[in-house]
């Protein structure tokens, strides 16, 4: 099924330039290997980096510099030619792999109550990502931001307010958001959600668990 | 070597990937050394680290030499990429996760007519981001920069970016027929 719900330009410009938060990056790396529209789209963002790093204000290097650089390719030997990688079996993409250790086998669950289930992932402290398993047919609980909420949907689907999100969408939730994605009947639904700020649950006992479960 | 055209560069970056030709190093060493270091400033960096790290880069623009593709970025866009991983790495110490590789093994030689229409596009690229308003160019800038948070980017870049976009679409696809 076709992607439907697309990254942002704004954030396709920052991770580019590469400013995002690192969970955001992983989000945004993990639907880029999902979706060759914004794989595109983030070529061309990439594109008008090279075009500022031309025009860059030039500063001078010292007269050794080009030596310099030529031992460091003499010491380091070339590069390997990676082999051909594999076409992908499992369900998440290289990028989301390397921080699971693994396929969705790999992943250390948790339980957060309602049958939901959900891992951090290991990232710089200025946003945190994790992967989310809601059993089919249950609900999120209702929950608002203080920042920015990127979910990106890896198996299954979720709907929210009025938006149906299938695997390889993304939803790029704000402030003003105040949602509660229900996953579909049918297959479990496995997401990759990351946050710039804690989420504020609107019921009291998720609240009250918040800072144990580092959400 | 004279010249500055983007296909230049591509010429010279593709002698260094099929000959491991140090004068051509040389030339493009002499043309982005200064402005990943320049670059690297403006991001925060200071002269010293700068200059280490533009080093780093361009070693590292020899050993990846194998993976340029000139059907999908420019030499300027590709040299930017590494630029701006090192940056995330040295100066901010944070991972880099990576969009997967497209994983189609030993490159097909990429069409010459895609190569050189991605070459156009490019230059045709620079010239509209040089004709913006100075105000809208300079929050370009520094956005790439990195002085520019992903909430204070505009939405509205003013760039025609639907041709490039398409030129590298079509690349794309082509590469994952070629894989089927």
């Amino acid at each position: 099924m076709p992607i439907r719900h697309h990254l942002s330009d704004q954030l396709l410009m920052a991770y580019a330039a590469g400013t995002l938060p690192e969970a955001f990056s992983l989000v945004v790396a993990t639907h880029v290997s999902l979706c060759d529209e914004c794989r595109a789209r983030l070529g061309a963002f990439e594109a008008v980096g090279g075009a500022v790093l031309e025009e860059a204000p030039e500063a001078a290097v010292s007269s050794g510099s080009l030596a310099v650089t030529m031992q460091m390719i003499r010491n380091r030997g070339k590069d390997p030619i990676p082999a051909p990688r594999p076409v992908r079996q499992g369900l998440f993409p290289a990028p989301l792999r390397d921080y699971v250790g693994g396929d969705v086998e790999a992943v250390n669950w948790r339980s957060i109550g309602g049958g939901v289930r959900q891992a951090i992932l290991p990232t710089a402290r200025d946003a945190s990502v994790r992967l989310l398993f809601i059993p089919a047919g249950h609900a999120v609980p209702d929950h608002g931001h203080s920042g920015m909420e990127l979910t990106q949907v890896l198996q299954g689907a979720f709907r929210d307010e009025d938006e149906r999100f299938g695997p390889g969408d993304i939803e790029i939730a704000t402030e003003e958001t105040n949602h509660t994605p229900v996953a579909e009947a049918g297959l479990d639904c496995i997401c990759l959600a990351a946050t710039d700020a804690p989420l504020r649950f609107n019921a009291l006992i998720p609240r009250m668990a918040q800072p144990f479960l580092r959400i | 070597m004279t010249g500055s055209t983007e296909e230049n560069w591509a010429e010279l970056m593709l002698r260094v990937r099929d000959l491991q030709d140090e004068a051509a190093f040389a030339a493009l060493f002499e043309h982005f050394a200064p402005r990943i270091k320049g670059f690297l400033m403006r991001s925060g960096s200071t002269g010293a680290l700068a200059e280490e790290v533009a080093q780093d880069v361009m070693a590292t623009v020899w050993h990846k030499a194998h993976l340029f593709d000139p059907a999908r970025a420019s030499v300027a866009t590709w040299v930017f990429t590494i630029a701006r991983n090192r940056r995330i790495d040295a100066l901010r110490k944070q991972r880099r996760p990576e969009p997967e590789d497209l994983g189609w093994g030993p490159e097909p030689e990429p069409d010459q007519a895609d190569v050189m229409e991605l070459q156009q596009e490019t230059e045709r690229l620079a010239e509209a981001i040089a004709q913006l308003p100075p105000k809208q160019r300079e929050l370009i800038q520094r956005a790439y920069f990195g002085e520019l948070s992903h909430s204070e980017i505009a939405a509205e870049t003013g760039l025609p970016l639907g041709t490039i976009k398409s030129r590298i679409r079509l690349a794309l696809d082509r590469l994952r027929q070629a894989m089927s």
